[in-house]
């Protein structure tokens, strides 16, 4: 009990280096040129090999090009959820106060590429299954992980007191986190009309390099820019709430203003 | 301390009862949609046997889950207006428990007089009464974890602005698993199939339901009333 206790405690500390607003904001100025520029770079160039320089499938012809952009944005909706139950526990256990933001700011952005993941596929589905859709288990789990996206979005900003939405939301963010083992596994546990995975940690992959090597950038390339868009949202809310912070302080300064007149002694600053 | 747990746990659920009955309107206002709501569909889809035999299942499975979310919000909602959560909080329950009882609460107004509702309604959209059994299995074990995962949601949105609207977005992609494997063992019975892996499952999702949703639920009675 103590040992975890003091586990835990060391293990905040180390996550609470970071909760400090100011040092966040030096570090992502800094970070932020290093993921905007590769992510752009590696996208293009993975978009334009992908689409122009890489070989037509032999079954699927030019069509399988739809998977340069639907297998990352499918990889990034499941792990931006798998970040945003992190900064969820952070958020429950730690009460760290940037991954409360974090988790404001993922909401969106992740369910934005889930929706590009739900668009591509259903693009790709057209000519190939001749269907836009069908209640195929994976299919049905990555909508259900866009409405916990937009349950959680709507959550979040749903209370006055933004604390209290920070709580209720890392809630529902853990709980909402069983879908992603689901949708992993759902290729393997009910045989469906969804190609079962291509490229595994194990095994070799089972597709031509001449395909892998532009989708591996092209994941790359979004996903650093996922980070990238994360960070500067990050970043803004950061500045907003110092922002707002300074202007209330100036109304409290400018209400206190009349009563505090005649003895001038009195710091108007220190008035929250 | 521990010998009074069992008495408090009856306790909350024997006041949830004793407020059920004498305001039996509300208590009988989400038998009742579910009821109509299963009617509509007949006058909607037209009177045909085959097809209503074909989609009773499902029409079942969803009317249960939508009358089952209509009490959610004043599950915890009536107790913080009045403070009583406050004091709920402070009888040495731990708040895991005190949403336990509140589900099991939740349960026996809603879910179990939707299963006495469903049967009939059922038989009238012409569901063969050997499978009746099957339906009444699926929603035992279905109508009990709406009630988990719909008092989390409950508890969770306390005290949010439009806590009500916001109740269907949390509950209904988190119950989705209940109504897949509900619907499809019925389906499966209808059909002549083994219908027992679905429900397996359906239980496999209660047991891994019972202790996670009460502790999410303490966590969020917590957060409110702190």
């Amino acid at each position: 009990m103590n040992a975890t206790h003091s586990l835990v405690a060391r293990t905040g500390a180390v996550f609470h280096r970071y909760a400090n607003p100011g040092r966040f904001l030096r570090l992502g100025a800094r970070l932020q040129p290093w993921l905007t520029w590769p992510a752009l770079a590696l996208s293009i160039a993975g978009i334009v090999w992908g689409l122009f320089f890489s070989p037509a499938d032999w079954q699927q012809g030019d069509s399988v090009r739809i998977m340069y952009v639907h297998v990352p944005a499918a990889w990034l909706a499941s792990s931006g959820y798998a970040g945003l139950a992190v900064c969820s526990l952070l958020s429950l256990v730690w009460r760290h106060p940037l991954a409360d933001l974090a988790a404001v700011e993922i909401g969106p952005v992740g369910a934005a590429i889930t929706a590009v993941c739900l668009a591509t596929g259903s693009l790709w589905g057209k000519p190939m299954w001749g269907t836009w859709w069908v209640w195929d288990a994976r299919l049905t789990s990555v909508l259900v992980l866009f409405f916990l996206y937009l349950g959680h979005i709507a959550l979040i900003r749903a209370f006055d007191e933004p604390q209290r939405g920070y709580r209720a939301a890392a809630i529902l963010g853990l709980a909402g986190a069983v879908d992603l083992p689901i949708i992993k596994f759902s290729v393997q546990w009910w045989n469906t009309l969804h190609q079962p995975d291509s490229i595994t940690l194990t095994g070799a992959p089972t597709m031509s390099t001449a395909m892998l090597w532009p989708l591996l950038v092209c994941t790359l390339g979004f996903t650093l820019g996922f980070a990238a868009i994360v960070v500067a949202r990050l970043r803004a809310a950061v500045m907003e709430s110092r922002i707002r912070a300074a202007l209330s302080a100036r109304r409290g300064r400018g209400r206190a203003a009349p009563d505090s007149a005649h003895d001038s002694d009195v710091p108007g600053g220190a008035v929250a | 301390m521990s010998p009074q747990i069992p008495a408090l746990i009856l306790a909350v659920v024997g006041r949830d009862l004793r407020l059920a009955v004498r305001h039996g309107a509300d208590t009988l206002g989400a038998v009742l949609f579910f009821v109509l709501a299963g009617a509509l569909f007949p006058l909607a889809l037209g009177p045909s046997p085959d097809l209503l035999r074909r989609m009773a299942p499902g029409i079942v499975w969803v009317c249960a889950l939508l009358a089952a979310l209509l009490p959610l919000d004043r599950l915890f909602g009536s107790e913080l207006e009045d403070g009583s959560l406050d004091q709920l909080m402070l009888t040495g329950l731990p708040p895991a428990l005190v949403a336990l009882a509140k589900m099991a609460a939740h349960w026996l107004t809603t879910g179990l007089p939707l299963l006495f509702a469903a049967g009939p309604l059922a038989i009238m959209l012409g569901l063969p009464v050997p499978v009746l059994p099957v339906l009444l299995a699926g929603l035992l074990l279905g109508t009990l974890v709406l009630s988990l995962i719909g008092g989390m949601a409950a508890s969770v949105v306390l005290g949010a602005r439009r806590g009500g609207v916001l109740l269907p977005l949390l509950v209904l992609p988190l119950a989705t698993p209940a109504l897949i494997f509900g619907a499809a063992a019925l389906d499966a019975a209808q059909t002549g199939l083994p219908w027992q892996p679905d429900l397996e499952l359906l239980g496999a999702f209660l047991a891994a339901a019972l202790p996670l949703c009460p502790l999410a639920a303490g966590a969020g009675l917590r957060a409110a009333v702190e």
